[in-house]
């Protein structure tokens, strides 16, 4: 009897026998409970991959839900802010979930199938979330997050890889489209979608073809300097993109202990997710309160001066704190010192001057910096090639 | 010369806490212990050759950190260790195991339930939340709402802000909370039977009640407000058993300059002109102090070594009236190896927590059910642990010692008092349960030490065998504790005062009843504060 067993390590993706094989630095995370790698070879050249050629990212472990049944669409309008009858079918919306108090408890994407069938990714678990809501409904919410695999490939020269390996026509797809293909026998689905803000696709296949999928990629994109990209470059991309993250820029409301720890959708710059058009939502009368009484914080992208990253930053005005900051880097190709904040109402509109207190070590000595910053009303980088359609060549 | 400052009636873990801090404050005080030994419930005695069993409590967690730091307890020898694992056998030969990861966790949740394993993360929220709530309060005394002292008031408002600043929904969600049965808090988060009944038994441990009786959710809470080193919850093994805390407390009593009494059974607190002045042993003997504490459970400090005649009418009925039913019984067991449960590989990490067997809310209240028609129950709920796989000291290299806290056992059987029968008929529905599990247990049984509430009245002085020295349930929680106008340590006689689990915050190995009693003597005696304050929780 051995008294270790292989099932206390943490599980791995579909694609982790080709992950480890090209994890030169094995340096290695935790997502969800998955072996994940933080780092292939160099996380400044992963990072480049994405936004020079491609980089390949294993999403697998994401949480994925098929929702479907007569009330599907009912359900989902019922689930979410946002109107969902207007995301149509085989495309993708971006979308957030609040409770009853209007606090937001994760955010997401909507992948419309079929008039009422859906997939709901999260970022968090929501299968209790998820089952409760499902009373009065004729309605099926399933947890198939380990029966799909999935490939973020993301980068300048995905389209024309992607298309080697057989979506024709890949270059047609509008941004938040969806295109069904076959693999080797089995069904691919390319979304144009992703979490780096530069043109690319997320794949998803059953996951036995997972590996062959891979194989074949990095077969077919070598000549296009296709790379793999670990968690610490998507990191770097996303904060230059302007995306939240859930745990990091916001806590789901309901793993909060702490009083006034959550965030409404108002406070992280999500209104325009809101439809009160809509005669039902959970959190839709605490939302509209909200919106005549105003919000407790405002959620404020900031240039900061100098180039420093404002990792954990106070954010000061007038010598009074005002904010801290949730977010950080320095931004590569925007060459733009970035930082998202939650900063206190009525501070934080677009064009406030604000200073954020930065604290640095060099060889075990600290500086204090006292940084300028404006709020600025979006991210710096915005690649054309992200929303064109056709999809450039390049 | 038998003339002390103070004197401490019972060197259990509070008596010997507060006598700590009243000689720190330097009062000469002494401890009487009526046993020949000291600790009271938090003992560890070698009754097999070899092996130490920890026959009363048996883990700790509540003890108070500011407690152990201020009286350098770790210098006096105590070491706690922490314990990972636990785990439920299922009757269809399946178990759930607890795992300290959280990552592993949700797997083992999620093999029985996904929806489960995801609400688990909002239960630990929720009720993180309900412990953040009492934990300041651990180490003060409860404001009286009925006074009008500054001190008072200013608890008061203190106390009402906290709750207040909830909001609205966790506010009713709070008394909903403290009202509820953990039957009912569970089933508001999860649909699978062996997870509820795996995390229900903290509901229900030394309390007379059923999952399914309303208060029996803050008894939850009374088992997840502890910490082992700022993991709130996490519990451990004082290394040596139990007996080393009451070790350590008396080393740093002594460091103080106390003294410590042992084979001296108090009879009566001996009361002059509406005054303790001393205590009278059953032997004779006198002690005198203008202070004397009692660390005995109310009914016993009111009704037993206090001359109902020195007392208000309405104290005596309070104590009488007062909830301490007995609901608990123990075996401590030399074992010669490791059983096999469910063929579970016994060196795997599960074994090193607290192993149980009623994998349903219905088994518990079907077991509490016995208890109510006044016998042991048939399928018992209980909370086995193997102490010996955490710490060597407990047992021979290879040979193990088991705790079994067992639940429900009523303090007489069907209104008559227990007899050696009973108790062989309560033995054997323990040991036929544990042996329902595992083939190899019986055969490797090499000592058993049964305690029924009998045992455990007649030597430790429980009344009824009540481990927490009376119910933990709102109507005697706080300022309720023990009863309405005596929440503050102060008994109605001049000079007698009580120190006992049976005062705020309540029982389990915490301390802080000990060392609360201490802050008020002292503030009596205008003498300066030696109790250290509570650290703040962030």
């Amino acid at each position: 009897m051995s008294t270790v067993s292989r099932d206390t390590m943490m599980l791995t993706t579909p694609f982790h026998s080709r992950v480890e094989a090209m994890c030169d630095l094995n340096d290695w995370g935790n997502w969800m409970g998955y072996t994940t790698p933080n780092a292939y070879f160099d996380v400044e050249l992963e990072y480049f991959a994405v936004r020079s050629t491609t980089g390949v990212f294993d999403l697998s472990p994401m949480n994925k839900y098929r929702i479907s049944g007569p009330d599907a669409s009912r359900y989902m309008d019922r689930l979410v802010t946002r109107d969902v009858s207007k995301i149509g079918i085989d495309r993708v919306g971006y979308a957030i979930w609040c409770n009853d108090a209007g606090q937001v408890l994760d955010d997401g994407t909507i992948f419309r199938f079929a008039e009422n069938e859906f997939r709901l990714c999260s970022y968090q678990r929501a299968d209790d979330w998820l089952a409760w809501n499902t009373l009065g409904f004729d309605v099926s919410v399933e947890n198939v997050s380990e029966s799909i695999a999935a490939l973020a490939v993301q980068g300048p020269t995905s389209c024309t890889i992607l298309t080697l390996l057989g979506c024709e026509n890949l270059n047609q797809l509008k941004p938040f489209g969806m295109a069904h293909y076959t693999f080797e026998g089995h069904p691919l689905m390319v979304s144009r979608t992703g979490f780096t803000g530069d043109l690319g696709y997320e794949v998803w296949v059953p996951p036995e073809t997972a590996e062959a999928l891979w194989d074949r990629l990095f077969e077919l994109g070598h000549e296009y300097l296709i790379k793999p990209f670990g968690s610490h470059a998507l990191e770097l991309a996303r904060i230059e993109a302007g995306f939240l993250q859930a745990h990091v820029d916001f806590l789901p409301a309901e793993d909060v202990v702490r009083v006034g720890r959550t965030r409404s959708p108002f406070e992280l710059g999500l209104g325009w997710l809101v439809h009160f058009s809509k005669p039902l939502f959970n959190g839709r009368s605490a939302l509209l309160k909200e919106q005549e009484q105003g919000s407790r914080y405002r959620f404020a992208l900031l240039d900061v001066a100098g180039n420093k990253p404002a990792e954990h930053s106070f954010i000061m005005k007038d010598g009074k704190v005002v904010g801290t900051v949730t977010s950080a880097a320095w931004c590569p190709t925007a060459k733009s010192n970035l930082a998202y904040a939650q900063i206190e109402m009525p501070h934080g509109a677009v064009g406030d001057e604000l200073v954020a207190e930065i604290y640095y070590q060099r060889e075990l000595h600290w500086t204090q910096l006292y940084a300028p910053c404006k709020v600025i009303d979006g991210p710096i980088f915005q690649p054309a090639r992200r929303r064109q359609t056709p999809a450039p060549p390049q | 010369m038998n003339q002390y400052d103070a004197i401490v009636i019972g060197a259990g873990h509070n008596g010997l806490t507060n006598g700590a801090y009243l000689a720190k404050a330097g009062l000469k005080v002494a401890v009487l212990e009526r046993n020949p030994y000291i600790g009271g419930a938090t003992v560890s005695r070698e009754l097999h050759k070899g092996w130490y069993y920890s026959n009363c409590s048996y883990v700790s967690s509540l003890l108070r950190p500011e407690i152990t730091r201020d009286l350098e307890l770790p210098r006096h020898g105590l070491q706690v260790v922490p314990f990972g694992g636990g785990a439920t056998f299922m009757r269809n030969g399946d178990h759930f195991g607890n795992y300290a990861d959280h990552d592993r966790h949700y797997r083992e949740i999620a093999r029985h339930s996904k929806r489960d394993a995801n609400a688990y993360d909002r239960y630990s929220a929720d009720t993180s939340l309900q412990t953040k709530l009492i934990r300041p309060y651990l180490m003060r005394t409860p404001p009286d709402p009925t006074s009008l002292k500054p001190r008072d008031l200013r608890d008061l408002l203190e106390f009402a802000q906290s709750f207040m600043a909830l909001g609205e929904e966790k506010l009713l969600d709070t008394i909903k909370f403290w009202t509820a049965s953990v039957g009912d808090y569970l089933n508001e988060y999860f649909e699978t039977d062996v997870i509820k009944a795996h995390m229900a038994g903290s509901g229900i441990i030394g309390t007379a009640l059923g999952v399914y009786s309303p208060g029996t959710a803050y008894v939850l809470l009374h088992h997840y407000m502890g910490d082992v080193d700022g993991n709130v919850g996490a519990w451990g093994f004082a290394r040596g058993g139990m007996g080393a805390i009451a070790e350590a407390l008396s080393k740093a009593f002594m460091s103080f300059g106390g003294e410590i009494i042992c084979d001296a059974n108090v009879d009566k607190i001996i009361v002059k002109n509406g005054k303790a002045v001393g205590v009278a042993l059953k032997d004779g003997t006198e002690y005198r102090a203008p202070i004397v504490v009692s660390n005995l459970d109310p009914k016993r400090t009111f009704l037993d070594i206090t001359d109902p005649k020195d007392l208000p009418t309405d104290v005596v009925r309070k104590a009488e009236n007062f909830k301490i039913r007995g609901s608990s019984g123990k075996l401590n067991i030399a074992l010669d190896g490791l059983p096999v449960f469910n063929g579970l590989d016994p060196r795997n990490r599960l074994m090193a927590g607290d192993l149980h067997f009623s994998d349903s809310l219905e088994r518990q209240e079907r077991a509490y059910d016995d208890w109510k028609a006044g016998t042991w129950s048939k399928d018992p709920y209980l909370d086995m642990m193997i102490p010996s796989l955490t710490d060597p000291t407990m047992a021979p290299p290879g040979k193990h010692m088991m705790s079994v806290f067992v639940q429900y056992a009523p303090p007489k059987v069907e209104g008559k008092d227990w007899t050696d029968e009973d108790k062989d008929g309560f033995e054997k529905s323990v040991i036929d349960q544990i042996s329902n599990y595992s083939p190899n247990f019986r055969d490797l049984i090499l000592h058993c030490e049964t305690r029924t509430p009998r045992e455990i009245e007649a030597e430790v002085g429980l009344t009824e065998g009540n481990i927490f020295m009376g119910e933990l349930t709102f109507d005697q929680l706080l300022f309720n504790r023990p009863f309405p106008g005596y929440a503050q340590y102060r008994s109605p006689i001049k000079g007698m005062y009580m120190c006992s689990s049976g005062t705020h915050p309540g029982g389990g190995v915490m301390a802080a009843p000990g060392a609360n009693a201490a802050r008020e003597i002292l503030r009596d005696l205008k003498r300066p504060n030696t109790v250290p304050g509570g650290y703040a929780d962030d």
